[in-house]
């Protein structure tokens, strides 16, 4: 899991740049007019706040200069002056002083890099010290309430100079042939992790991509927080699902448990089980799915492979969840269907065909030609070819009437040309059942017809079982009304209140009616 | 209850079940009724369609249940519905929503619980809404249990929900203890503040956040005691929780036990935290300790507010994060409002205005626009001295705030500064920057100025090149005042100021002018009386029934129906008449259309002003 290119979403391409839509040019309320006029700095920072006095900083002497007895006092020094922040929204304030600290996290990162035996037990409380100062903040609001990672430009942190450094010291830390997880434990705890892993929602990629890295070391290195790591996730997923629909840093999350997945021992733990089925399925809801499918997708597989008995309820959990308004992620859902029947075992595919086939059969169907084109494709893919052809007899007849319909009726000429050529694979595979199915259509039809219109006259009685029984109820219960006021008023029966209310109400109508028609009458004359 | 068994003969329980399990069927034929011609197209995707048709059959389910009658409700449909409980999310939703309403249909309060069992089920699925619902409807049905059924059914549930491995279930829980605690025996209320305590220390965040929740309606049904020694040390905890999505929700909690507790306990038990939760360090919950500011500051008493939230609220309005100071400006004036009477006026003068001043030039034009809807608020609060010296100052730089909403929010509450300044002081202040306005380059501050025009009556020239503009929301809003300024000035008036203005717009090449003409005529008939309704303005009118653009024809033919009313029938019959048949001829459809209104419609008012002519003519 190396990869260190960036997202998808990477802001890389200024693309999407600061256009005002020509609606909101003209009435000057566009709906996002809070954000605007920030907007076009695009950076922001929450750091600055706890700065209480701001501290003169006075260059220190070089670490390579430094005599070997010297150099570790003077690298604790050196930490203990990268703990000072500065206000990067202001970017002019102390240029004196934010250039001493580049320079000497740029002499950290590069001394703990090159040099061995400089990380000795008394520097690990003061480096994680400036680590934690440095990285962990209330990340800001969002500058745009509505960000979508996809069209909007990411909002950027101020502070990266100083927080990239920062960033690649610790990973430089990390990744020190020096570094001892036995005396790292006691200062990268639960605690420490927890915050980390709230940095993941920064919306600077930059900065995501160096916590993806981080995580993963520590994930790697400090065994004892392993377990702790992935349930922190699990909840930050859950939050993100089913209660805030928003953090940044799924995607990278979720390619750190790509390469954790692929570590589990055989057999799976049922907490893991648990974490496919509850979290990673339903991850599949999300409005956002587009931005972390690819990953998503992995993962699924990746479980896929290390134990195959888990196929079906990843095959029924995406069923569930099928999109059902979304024609994008429909795509994205046949597709990752795809790359798990590229893996399936044959015993496992016979247990979930019969589902998985009526939703295909479904989205062959789809008005939406992407959609049906994307399914049908699984035709052109050999072993999902193979798997249909040994269970011919069970999927035919399942895609049989949609198929035959759908290439009468497609409004899209490639996929009636797509459709003509899966029947014609289909005569290939089983000619007898093909023409089974054919004669049989038409008395199938009208089998269908014939149960809708039982069903119709089911719900046609139990309708009116109903109004007759409603009637009964009130009738029932205004006699007993009566009853009791007759009883009480000693009045004669009358006939029930509401109706004469109501009759009341009309009056003036009909008489205001007749004044009007009377009146063009005498008009025309 | 007679006949309450269904017709067994008809409905066989299994028949009514495989509807409501049926996935074959294609058709959703069940919210037509059967009507032909309603059953949905047969294209649709099968699995879409049988989706929809089994969320049809739940909605129905009072219908099965009604044709079961009660006692095989009980028996055979509930039990059924329990066991299936694995569905499509929408259809869960229905039945948790549906399930809240079966009192009835199971027999009665007696029977309530056994709609228990599939409602616990629903109660602990992964989908917040389902569950929501769930609750929802346990909450609702807890109400018809009685005492003993609450023990006996009711609160095991709770407490298993509390006790479940997943988080859902916990979650869950969280909303029922209130609803039962009230009602059952001191035993089982120590069980219960014990199950609320586990979860507010719950382990998974999601649990923690809902016990936050709910810790404010769960607060005021304990008793007093209990509040003291049980509430308060979950608020601390939880208004300390490492996660700022838990802390800021015990803010909310905060004002409910703020409310509950008397006076002089609140220094030491609530304000600690709350001094806490204005400083914290997540722009979040100092977000929530702005947005409840005034709810905070009724529930902590004017003492507590004099010493702790004035400063608080100082700081609130210049935080760091410019959601929280817009949060905190929104409350500028209820929370000076709310401040004691005796110094009040000291309070606002020596420490809010100072922050409000900076504020006025904020770097966010969110805190700015959210300043500006409130601040002119503080004039009727301050009095007109202090109006005049410290606010009008600051008005005055906001309506030249580059922000278009900013002006916005200033100019539509000019009216309470009106009233406290008196219209002479606030035209000899604020009109040279009004006037100004008019002609700002977004309409909405136009509109907004013209819409508080009659206000400001006395200057007119300013109403009239108003008048116009050529955007049709203005154009409305600037006819419909004419009509008060008339109303206000009486007809002589406007037959020398303003009448001519309109007319002479009914030859102006922008046909959007001439219609102007229109709808400034439509406004101004009934003011000015059939005099000159049908001296001045009949003649304009009826000869823009020439008009060589259909728009302004056919808004011909409406004038001549609005106005007819006030003509004489002379006028009518002779003038009138003949455009409107002539109209009715027009080549375009529209104009056609609108002349036949209008001479169906003038006849009837015609006929309607021969009989008021006999009764009372107002002229």
């Amino acid at each position: 899991m190396e990869t260190t290119k960036l997202p998808p979403t990477s802001p890389s391409s200024p693309t999407t740049s600061f256009s005002v839509p020509s609606a909101e040019k003209v009435d000057g309320f566009p709906r996002r007019s809070m954000r605007r006029a920030r907007q076009r700095r695009s950076h922001s920072s929450s750091q600055f706040r706890y700065q209480s006095s701001q501290v003169e900083l006075t260059p220190l002497p070089l670490l390579k200069d430094a005599p070997v007895a010297e150099l570790h006092d003077l690298f604790c020094k050196k930490l203990q002056q990268c703990c000072v922040l500065f206000d990067f929204l202001d970017c002019v304030a102390d240029l004196k002083g934010k250039e001493i600290k580049r320079a000497a996290l740029n002499e950290l990162v590069e001394s703990v890099a090159t040099s061995r035996g400089v990380l000795i037990e008394p520097l690990y409380p003061e480096a994680i010290k400036m680590i934690s100062v440095n990285i962990f903040r209330t990340l800001p609001p969002s500058e745009n309430p509505e960000f979508d990672p996809e069209e909007d430009e990411p909002t950027l942190e101020a502070s990266w100079p100083h927080l990239q450094l920062v960033y690649e010291f610790f990973l430089r830390f990390l990744e020190s042939p020096d570094f001892q997880p036995s005396m790292a434990k006691r200062y990268v705890d639960q605690k420490f992790v927890l915050q980390l892993l709230e940095l993941f929602d920064s919306e600077d990629p930059r900065e995501r991509e160096y916590l993806k890295t981080i995580l993963h070391r520590v994930y790697g290195k400090l065994l004892g927080l392993r377990a702790y790591i992935r349930k922190q996730i699990n909840n930050i997923f859950l939050r993100f699902i089913y209660e805030t629909e928003h953090f940044n840093g799924v995607a990278e999350l979720l390619e750190i448990l790509g390469s954790i997945i692929n570590g589990f021992a055989l057999p799976l733990k049922a907490e893991h089980k648990q974490f496919l089925v509850r979290v990673l399925i339903p991850l599949h809801t999300a409005k956002s799915l587009s931005i972390f499918h690819a990953q998503l997708a992995y993962c699924v597989v990746q479980f896929m492979e290390k134990d195959a008995t888990v196929t079906e309820y990843i095959i029924r959990g995406l069923l569930k969840y099928w999109p059902k308004t979304c024609t994008q992620k429909e795509v994205m859902f046949l597709g990752e269907i795809e790359e798990i029947l590229d893996v399936i075992e044959p015993s496992q595919f016979i247990r979930v065909q019969e589902p998985l086939f009526k939703q295909i059969a479904a989205c062959i169907s789809s008005p939406h030609f992407q959609v049906a084109e994307r399914a049908l494709y699984f035709w052109n893919n050999e072993y999902i070819l193979s798997l249909i052809e040994e269970n011919c007899q069970v999927i035919l007849p399942l895609v049989f009437a949609t198929l035959y319909r759908v290439s009468k009726e497609h409004w899209n000429q490639t996929i009636v040309s797509l459709i003509y050529n899966v029947l014609k694979t289909f005569m290939e595979m089983n000619s007898k059942l093909f023409d089974d199915l054919t004669a049989s259509y038409k008395v199938e039809k009208q089998k269908e017809l014939k149960r809708d219109r039982e069903r119709a006259d089911l719900w046609r009685g139990l309708e009116e079982h109903q109004d007759r029984r409603m009637q009964m109820l009130t009738e029932a219960a205004r006699n007993q009304r009566n009853l009791q006021e007759r009883g009480e008023r000693g009045d004669p029966p009358t006939p029930s209140s509401p109706q004469t209310s109501i009759s009341d109400h009309n009056e003036p109508k009909p008489s205001g009616a007749s004044s009007s028609s009377s009146g063009g009458g005498e008009g025309t004359t | 209850m007679a006949g309450a068994d269904g017709d067994d003969s008809l409905y066989p329980i299994a028949v009514l079940i495989d509807e409501l399990r049926n996935e074959d069927v294609q058709v959703p034929n069940v919210s037509g009724g059967g009507l032909p011609g309603y059953r949905s197209k047969r294209s649709c995707s099968s699995r879409e369609t049988f989706r929809c048709l089994r969320l049809n059959s739940i909605k129905k389910l009072s219908t099965i249940a009604l044709a079961l009658g009660v006692e095989r409700t009980r028996t055979e449909l509930l039990p059924f519905l329990t066991d299936t409980i694995y569905d499509e999310d929408e259809v869960l939703l229905a039945l948790a929503e549906q399930l809240g309403n079966f009192t009835m249909l199971v027999g009665g309060p007696e029977y309530v619980h056994c709609l228990l069992p599939p409602l616990e089920s629903l109660a602990t699925v992964e989908e917040t809404v389902v569950r929501d619902k769930a609750v929802e409807s346990l909450r609702k049905i807890s109400q018809e249990h009685s005492p003993v059924d609450l023990e006996v059914h009711f609160e095991p549930l709770v407490k298993r929900l509390a006790s479940g491995d997943w988080f859902t279930s916990r979650t869950s829980a969280c909303g029922l203890f209130s609803v039962c605690y009230p009602r059952v025996s001191s035993t089982v209320k120590a069980e219960i503040r014990q199950h609320f305590r586990t979860l507010c220390s719950d382990d998974t965040p999601m649990v923690r956040r809902a016990a936050a929740s709910k810790l404010g309606e769960f607060a005021k049904v304990l008793e007093l005691d209990y509040v003291k020694s049980d509430i308060i040390s979950l608020f601390t905890a939880l208004a300390s929780d490492e996660q700022d999505s838990v802390r800021l929700l015990a803010v909310e909690a905060c004002v409910s036990i703020a409310t509950l507790l008397p006076q002089e306990d609140l220094e030491s038990l609530v304000m600690p935290t709350l001094r806490q939760a204005a400083e914290d360090k997540s722009w979040r919950v100092r977000y929530m300790v702005a947005d409840k500011f005034s709810e905070l500051q009724k529930a902590v008493g004017p003492e507590i507010t004099k010493n702790d939230l004035v400063p608080a609220f100082q700081n609130l309005l210049k935080d760091c994060e410019a959601e929280v100071r817009a949060a905190a400006a929104n409350k500028v004036k209820e929370f000076c409002e709310n401040l004691p009477e005796e110094n009040r006026e000291q309070i606002i003068m020596t420490h809010i205005l100072p922050c409000v001043k900076e504020l006025v030039s904020d770097t966010n034009q969110h805190v700015k626009s959210a300043l500006a809807s409130v601040i002119m608020g503080l004039s009727t609060i301050l009095g007109k001295d202090n109006t005049i010296e410290h606010l009008l100052p600051l008005f005055l730089a906001q309506l030249k705030d580059e922000c278009p909403e900013v002006r916005l929010n200033i100019i539509s509450n000019l009216d309470c500064v009106n009233e406290v300044i008196g219209i002479r002081q606030l035209s000899q202040s604020l009109l040279p920057a009004i006037v100004e306005l008019a002609e700002d380059a977004k309409w909405r501050v136009r509109l907004a100025i013209i819409e508080y025009m009659p206000l400001l009556a006395g200057q007119l020239p300013l109403t009239k090149s108003l008048c116009r503009v050529v955007v049709y929301a203005i154009r409305e809003a600037a006819t419909c005042n004419l009509m008060k300024l008339v109303e206000k000035f009486g007809a002589e008036w406007a037959q020398n100021t303003i009448v001519p203005k309109v007319l002479g717009m009914a030859n102006d090449p922008n046909y959007l002018h001439r219609m102007t003409t229109l709808f400034c005529i439509n406004a101004l008939s009934e003011a000015c009386g059939q005099d000159i309704t049908t001296k001045q303005m009949l003649p304009v009118v009826l000869k823009m029934s020439n008009d060589q653009v259909a728009n302004v024809r056919f808004n011909v033919a409406k004038s001549l129906q609005k106005i007819g009313p006030v003509l004489d029938s002379n006028a009518l019959q002779t003038e009138v008449k003949p455009v409107l048949e002539k109209l009715a001829t027009d080549t375009d459809m529209d104009v056609k259309y609108f002349a036949q209104e209008a001479i169906s419609g003038t006849r009837f008012t015609l006929a309607s002003l021969h009989i008021s002519t006999k009764s009372d003519l107002p002229f």
